[in-house]
């Protein structure tokens, strides 16, 4: 049974928006290690599902993280990118927790993972036509309309192309923006990952991306297979630190755009606390190296 | 602006995740339009192992007691033919303890379906809604005559579990690392699951315990409930089972039922 959410209880102590910090994945076997540290200058991104039951440890601990904290919420299974109508209770889920913890940053996946009633906890790929581009816009309309304010979308990463596809990601991505007004969550690994998959350039990719619109951008690790042919197929694991590729896209892109909130996602064979804040320490030093060339455009955009 | 999405791509795509035998679609491609081969096998993987791996963390016990490779070839049947309808994965596996009884290689395991219970319980206990547990000195300010008439409200997270085996002892055994020694799995234990704070507890109730834990949960009397307990084990012992049941944090209030 689901109750009306209270509101939060916990006045905010810290202002929005964040800025150009770098934050972590949360995860609750880190909680221990990171209080004894303090509070820490950086965010933290929970997975919303994760927090969608009606109580007991994952809400206090999350009431804990963001008394000192900005907190991302990362929505992974709201089906965006699927044909069928989005499930009604669960973005009336996804409503009660933003209206519940207030977080810095909301986003969600150009993908799906739910058809008919199975509900396949993976971020499956979508062909890019004018049919899924109405369809998904509709869907993110709906979820702006419901938490009332505008969605992080995240660019994926994919394995496979659908053959039916009649225009470019990026042209897809800019698209939606346009249509929906909704802002970007830039997925560098994503693209990196994609990029190496089916043979573009990652830094085409990028110069197609509407740059403007990222509010939040995300690196990870990834793991390496090969497809039938033997031709290299990067796998978007999350299960390591993020590669000297990914670093140098990343820092590229600062140096573009601008200091902007970044998260290290690392989301299996969890590392110890120390190991994911270094990670962040590196992103944060990037982020602060890159200010300066960034301070112009962040003026224009003020 | 009405979308007019074909549902075509989503239906192509699909049935394969979950089905081996199933061809790879065609309606996606990898290099230069060449089958996807291996490319859609990464979503077939991506699935099953992320739905293995929810039952596992739902079910760490089971896991322990069949072993890793025995319990992800038992799991990947069960996500195969139940795969989850909600995209809350805390609330998936429901049908798992069924599926675990009569799953034939673990019929020399009467008792596992009982253990993976009490884990969905343990699970549905820790998501369960925060409420304050009755204090006993609620029950005391009673009136002795009365008390036959009191109904108690049911904690959010307490539950009972049924079991003609020794579940609650082998649940127990198996959900640390600790090494487990030898148990007599003959032996009847009822559970009761329940979370006053924020931490779950097993409790094995007592003769007639879960009878009497059960009609009082579902808002009999007092009264009504200790009939049923006496009738259902002669070593029913109504002071203890109260008592314990307060303490475990079974209940959040107290009211007057019947005005008999």
């Amino acid at each position: 049974m689901i109750k009306a959410i209270k509101p939060a209880t916990v006045p905010l102590r810290f202002s929005l928006p964040i800025g150009g910090v770098a934050g972590t994945s949360f995860k609750p076997e880190h909680l221990a290690a990171m209080l004894e540290a303090g509070p820490q200058a950086g965010f933290f991104e929970v997975h919303a599902e994760n927090y969608m039951g009606a109580g007991g440890p994952p809400h206090r601990a999350l009431e804990t993280i963001r008394r000192d904290h900005p907190l991302s919420l990362h929505g992974v299974c709201m089906s965006i990118g699927g044909p069928q109508p989005l499930d009604k209770a669960h973005l009336a889920r996804f409503r009660s927790l933003v209206a519940r913890y207030q977080p810095a940053l909301v986003s969600e996946h150009l993908a799906w993972s739910t058809h008919e009633t199975s509900f396949f906890n993976d971020l499956l790929p979508l062909p890019y036509t004018e049919a899924t581009l109405a369809c998904v816009c509709d869907h993110i309309e709906q979820v702006q309309e419901a938490i009332r304010r505008p969605l992080l979308l995240e660019n994926p990463s994919t394995y496979v192309t659908f053959r039916e596809s009649a225009m470019s990601e990026t042209d897809f991505i800019r698209a939606v923006v346009a249509r929906t007004g909704c802002g970007l969550l830039l997925d560098i690994n994503n693209v990196f990952v994609s990029a190496t998959n089916h043979g573009f350039s990652a830094l085409d990719y990028l110069a197609d991306f509407p740059l403007g619109h990222v509010g939040e951008i995300h690196l990870a690790g990834h793991a390496e297979q090969t497809d039938d042919d033997g031709n290299l197929l990067l796998i978007d694991s999350h299960d390591g630190p993020v590669a000297d590729a990914v670093w140098k896209l990343f820092e590229i892109i600062v140096t573009r755009r601008g200091p902007v909130p970044t998260l290290i996602e690392w989301d299996s064979n969890i590392p110890d606390w120390p190991v994911l804040r270094e990670e962040a320490a590196a992103a944060q030093n990037i982020l602060d190296r890159c200010k300066p060339a960034a301070s112009a455009e962040d003026r224009r955009a003020a | 602006m009405q979308p007019e999405a074909d549902p075509g791509f989503a239906a192509a795509f699909a049935p394969g995740l979950l089905d081996p035998a199933r061809e790879v679609p065609s309606a996606v491609a990898g290099l230069n339009g060449k089958p996807a081969g291996r490319r859609y096998d990464v979503y077939r993987n991506n699935v099953t192992v992320s739905l293995v791996d929810a039952l596992a963390a739902i079910y760490p016990a089971v896991q322990r007691i069949t072993g890793t490779d025995f319990f992800r070839a038992m799991a990947r049947v069960h996500v195969r033919s139940t795969p989850p309808t909600s995209p809350l994965l805390f609330d998936y596996g429901r049908n798992f303890p069924d599926f675990v009884e009569t799953y034939q290689h673990a019929r020399d395991l009467p008792w596992l379906g009982d253990v993976a219970r009490i884990e969905r319980a343990w699970l549905d206990a820790y998501h369960a809604a925060d409420a304050p547990p009755l204090s006993p000195a609620q029950l005391s300010a009673i009136a002795p005559d009365q008390l036959s008439h009191l109904v108690f409200l049911p904690h959010p997270a307490a539950q009972i579990v049924l079991s003609q085996y020794s579940a609650v002892t082998i649940f127990a055994a198996n959900r640390d690392s600790a090494p487990a020694a030898r148990i007599d799995a003959s032996a009847p234990e009822d559970a009761l699951i329940t979370r006053p704070g924020f931490d779950v507890a097993v409790r094995h109730l007592p003769p007639g315990g879960a009878v009497f834990a059960a009609y009082l949960m579902c808002g009999q009397t007092l009264g009504a409930a200790a009939a049923n307990a006496f009738f259902a084990s002669a070593e029913f012992d109504i002071a203890a089972n109260i008592a314990g049941l307060i303490d475990a944090g079974a209940f959040t209030s107290i009211a007057f039922g019947d005005a008999e």
